[in-house]
């Protein structure tokens, strides 16, 4: 008999969505396959049009999928939909607050409709407007917050009823610096709590910096799964990278640092890169054996891949915004449209 | 909660949040109540006086029922604004992913309307009052009257969520509300006898709603309300009224709510 923890907070089987207009059809979704368990987080990482917000979307229940089938905490979307929307929390691209309203009404307002009574609602409000620093602003009008402000309203809406499953569609698109490190803290803060987190992002940096368990999505599929380190593992492990202050020196540092043969050099840079089995201890090593070579550098590093090589290698493409034939037939992942907005 | 009680609850939270607004965003009512007003000006003082009446009367008492009429036809077109606004802040979003009542979303603006509007009618009354529009009926006709208008206005405000669901922008709300509302108001008796119409217009005007509420609401304030000899509609005005608040109610509000639960974006 399945117990509860054995349920995955989310399941997905084969999800195809396909936008149709005019007689143009794109797979929006061609297979998705995901699992996540209960408590931890997983970044679904990908560029525009890749098909996260679509996946949001079918498991908030806001999209039906044309195949395949999905569930959130054991509940399939389609026919327990309302069951649900009683266990996520969603917060999307867009900050889906009423601007009219002020913060404190705001979550009062969707505390009401998650059926708390007048005076839990309130309570609520204040518990989040207190952990979502927004206690000066709780009563202005939404209008007038900053963006991050909004998000951040916008988020603890989401987390009103408290939910089981926290999704985050895209949560620091169109935020300045500042504005995304704050969203940052408040995600993490959420995550430390234990609540099992989907979040989407653009941004290669982000996913690792959030999410435990990271799938890259690329035309409406899985492409890779895994830690953000097993992914950089894939890439080929860690790198050492030495700069040699005088050219004439390139052939004698690779023949010292690498005498298998598997380093290589650029002249134009007067780099030499060679694969780091050793990590960190072997780039002492490489220090030491340059010394006693007598050659002079200008730097050395260890450089481990980032999930920009990651993408790259899974790909072929570098994670940049809208490769062709795609994305452009939903509001789907745009954020310049949502810094219009 | 039984879920009749729940959708009801969740009506009114979304009614409050609709009318929370109102003294925040006062230019809306302003400028419906000055649109009117305009209106007022343009027809009692300047085309007016060019418009005679068969049988006689006061044209300005001809004019106010016609006049509450087509600014609460014209406030569907708010309602069709504030729907797509709602759906491009991704605000309907929102709503549609909390486990509440699926019909709270419409039926809380669709009565918020009606309650907006009530007051928007007695602004409008007032205004009436100081230029010489007379009640001369019953207190219960007077009453019957304002029940009417405001069945008229819940009505309207169904047309106005489907066609704030179904447009993409604000602006096209905007565009296709007046394309729906404008023919609807002028093509009536609301402003002319219908008499002075073309015989290609006067069955039209005859038939349309607007006429229907604007005839049942003069003959209810005791106002003049000229239509043509053995004309059905013009001496059936009140049921036809309700028959029309009934079938377009009967029409739209199914069509709403189907649109609603089909939103895919």
């Amino acid at each position: 008999m399945a117990t509860f923890a054995d349920v995955a907070a989310i399941e997905t089987e084969g999800l195809v969505k396909v936008y149709r207009s005019g007689g143009d059809e794109v797979r929006a979704l061609d297979g998705v396959d995901l699992e996540v368990q209960e408590g931890t987080v997983l970044g679904l990482l990908g560029p525009n049009g890749a098909g996260k917000t679509t996946t949001v979307r079918i498991l908030a229940t806001l999209l039906r999928a044309d195949a395949g089938r999905a569930t959130v905490a054991g509940l399939d979307v389609v026919r327990d939909a309302q069951a649900v929307r009683r266990v996520i929390g969603l917060s999307g691209q867009y900050a889906a607050v009423d601007e009219n309203l002020t913060g404190r009404e705001n979550l009062w307002m969707f505390g009401r409709l998650y059926r708390l009574s007048s005076a839990d609602a309130r309570r609520r409000a204040d518990e989040l407007l207190g952990q979502f620093a927004l206690e000066d602003a709780a009563d202005r009008v939404a209008k007038t917050y900053s963006g991050g402000m909004r998000r951040r309203l916008d988020l603890a809406g989401a987390l009103v009823g408290r939910p089981r499953l926290l999704v985050l569609d895209e949560p620091t698109t169109g935020l300045d610096p500042r504005g995304r490190l704050g969203m940052w803290d408040v995600i993490r803060d959420q995550v430390r709590e234990g609540t099992t987190l989907l979040l989407t992002t653009q941004y290669l940096e982000e996913a690792d910096a959030l999410a435990d368990d990271i799938a890259v999505v690329d035309h409406g599929r899985i492409i890779a799964r895994g830690t953000s380190d097993q992914l950089k593992a894939q890439v080929g492990g860690e790198r050492i990278e030495v700069v040699v202050r005088d050219p004439g020196d390139l052939r004698h540092a690779v023949a010292t640092l690498a005498p298998n043969g598997d380093g290589t050099c650029d002249r134009h840079t007067r780099r030499v890169t060679v694969a780091a089995r050793g990590g960190a201890q072997e780039l002492v090593e490489v220090v030491r054996r340059l010394g006693e070579a007598r050659i002079e550098v200008d730097d050395v590093g260890l450089r481990r891949p980032t999930l920009d090589d990651v993408f790259l290698t899974l790909t072929g493409h570098v994670a940049e915004n809208g490769s062709a034939g795609e994305n452009d037939e939903e509001d789907e992942d745009e954020p310049d449209e949502e810094l219009a907005a | 909660m039984t879920s009749f009680a729940e959708a009801v609850s969740d009506g009114r939270v979304v009614a409050w949040r609709n009318l929370k607004r109102i003294p925040r965003i006062p230019e809306l009512a302003i400028f419906a109540i000055l649109q009117s007003i305009m209106f007022v000006v343009l027809f009692a003082f300047v085309f007016g006086g060019a418009i005679p009446l068969p049988g006689g009367g006061s044209y300005k008492e001809y004019l106010m029922p016609g006049i509450y009429i087509q600014t609460l036809a014209f406030a569907s077109i708010t309602t069709a604004i504030g729907m797509a606004d709602d759906m491009n802040k991704g605000l309907i979003d929102r709503f549609r992913s909390l486990p509440m009542a699926r019909s709270a979303v419409l039926s809380g603006r669709t009565s918020a309307d009606v309650v907006y509007n009530a007051g928007i009618l007695v602004v409008l009354m007032l205004s009436g009052l100081v230029v010489g529009w007379r009640v001369h009926g019953t207190v219960g006709d007077f009453v019957l009257a304002i029940v009417l208008m405001l069945m008229f206005t819940f009505a309207m405000a169904w047309i106005g969520v489907l066609l704030g669901l179904l447009v993409k922008t604000v602006e096209n709300a905007q565009q296709l509300g007046f394309l729906v509302i404008f023919p609807l108001t002028f093509v009536s008796s609301a402003f002319v006898p219908v008499e002075t119409l073309p015989s290609v217009l006067k069955p039209i005007a005859e038939w349309n709603p607007v006429s229907a509420l604007v005839s049942a609401t003069r003959d209810l304030f005791g106002n003049p309300n000229p239509y043509p000899p053995d004309s059905w509609p013009g001496e059936h005005a009140l049921p036809l009224s309700f028959a029309w608040i009934i079938g377009l109610l009967a029409v739209f509000a199914p069509l709403a709510v189907r649109r609603y639960r089909s939103i895919e974006r």
